[in-house]
């Protein structure tokens, strides 16, 4: 068999070699993470770290983790209860809004009207950042003009700064 | 010779202008901005449903998916109460509210939903099950019942006469059955 034939062969098996394990490895990590995710119940920090990202509607402005009301107590619970059945913490913030609206969210969520929350502010910094800076070249360009404008006058070119000088001249110091 | 044309103050170029297409765009969008802060602040501003107004058409469906529209119930009285598992005056009422129920289920032209408001299933099929409450109810899914009456907490009662209006309110717990029975019978009658 051809020499280079050969090599080719070889370095084809070792890339296909290379990426069956990468494959191999991927799966036992995925494996490893929903068995931990299954046997390890989660602690208050988990559910805490989700919870301060709603708010119930009963208690206003007060953070799910930090809210003392039965109703928030069966919130973490329910938020517990579904980390332990491996939910992600967009799964449950998603089911949250589902059932008892948009408005239990600390982040509006991106869709419809609330786009506005998270683009207006953009566009408005887009906005003012060329007016200023459409302003500031205005301005700088502004003190050159005058200058110029002196700069060509000629005193002895025009009569009326002629005799101006002349009767200064002439004053008594 | 090098020949320059002096430079005069008239000659330089003025400041740039922005096009007339771009002020009318950034002008309708700021109106359109103002018109739509108008409108929240509008629909945050209306009170709640009064006695005597017409009360929009909403659905119910219940713990166990049954779906009940009261656009399809005009011609009945609708017995409304909002309530929580997590809520200690609701039950108060409770066993007082599933008596009531009883004394008009037979008729036919009464119906009493239960909204469960803020809560959670479980606690809730447990509530109800505690005070065997056998009336349809379901939850508040997305709140958007209780922000329709704008309700302050729980519980509320509101009573829906035949053809559609709010007809009695209760806010706080009814104390009695005979409480009940007389706002039932104020909108029958």
């Amino acid at each position: 068999m051809d020499k280079s034939v050969w090599s080719n062969q070889k370095r084809r098996a070792v890339w296909a070699a290379g990426w069956v394990l990468l494959l191999l490895m991927a799966a036992a990590w995925g494996a490893v993470g929903q068995v931990s995710a299954q046997s390890e119940p989660p602690t208050d920090d988990d559910v805490n770290a989700v919870a301060k990202e709603l708010y119930c509607p009963v208690c206003e402005n007060i953070p799910l983790d930090v809210c003392g009301t039965q109703a928030c107590a069966q919130w973490r619970d329910l938020i517990r209860e579904k980390l332990a059945e491996g939910w992600t913490r967009e799964q449950i913030e998603e089911y949250f809004a589902l059932h008892y609206g948009d408005r239990v969210l600390a982040e509006p969520p991106r869709r419809g009207l609330n786009w506005l929350v998270y683009v207006l502010p953009l566009a408005t910094l887009l906005v003012g950042g060329v007016i200023v800076a459409q302003t500031l070249r205005r301005t700088r360009r502004k003190p050159a003009a005058p200058a110029a404008a002196a700069a060509e006058v000629d005193p002895a070119a025009d009569p009326y700064l002629a005799e101006i000088e002349k009767e200064l001249r002439q004053r008594p110091e | 010779m090098n020949h320059e044309e002096p430079k005069t103050v008239g000659d330089t170029p003025g400041p740039r202008r922005l096009p007339l297409w771009v002020v009318a765009a950034a002008f309708l969008a700021l109106a359109g901005f103002l018109a739509l802060i108008a409108w929240g602040l509008r629909r945050a501003q209306q009170g709640p449903i009064v006695i005597g107004q017409e009360v929009p058409a909403f659905s119910v469906t219940t713990f166990d998916g049954e779906a009940y529209h009261t656009a399809e119930m005009r011609g009945k009285v609708i017995v409304l109460n909002f309530w929580a598992s997590w809520c200690t005056p609701c039950e108060a009422e409770a066993a007082e509210l599933e008596q009531a129920w009883q004394l008009y289920r037979e008729r036919g032209d009464v119906v009493f939903l239960g909204v469960d408001y803020v809560d959670t299933e479980p606690e809730a099929r447990a509530y109800l099950e505690k005070f065997a409450i056998s009336y349809p109810n379901g939850p508040d899914l997305r709140t958007t019942i209780s922000q329709l009456f704008r309700i302050r907490g729980v519980p509320e009662t509101y009573i829906i006469d035949r053809e559609g209006r709010l007809a009695y309110q209760k806010i706080g717990p009814f104390t009695s059955l005979s409480e009940i029975q007389a706002a039932v019978e104020s909108v029958l009658n």
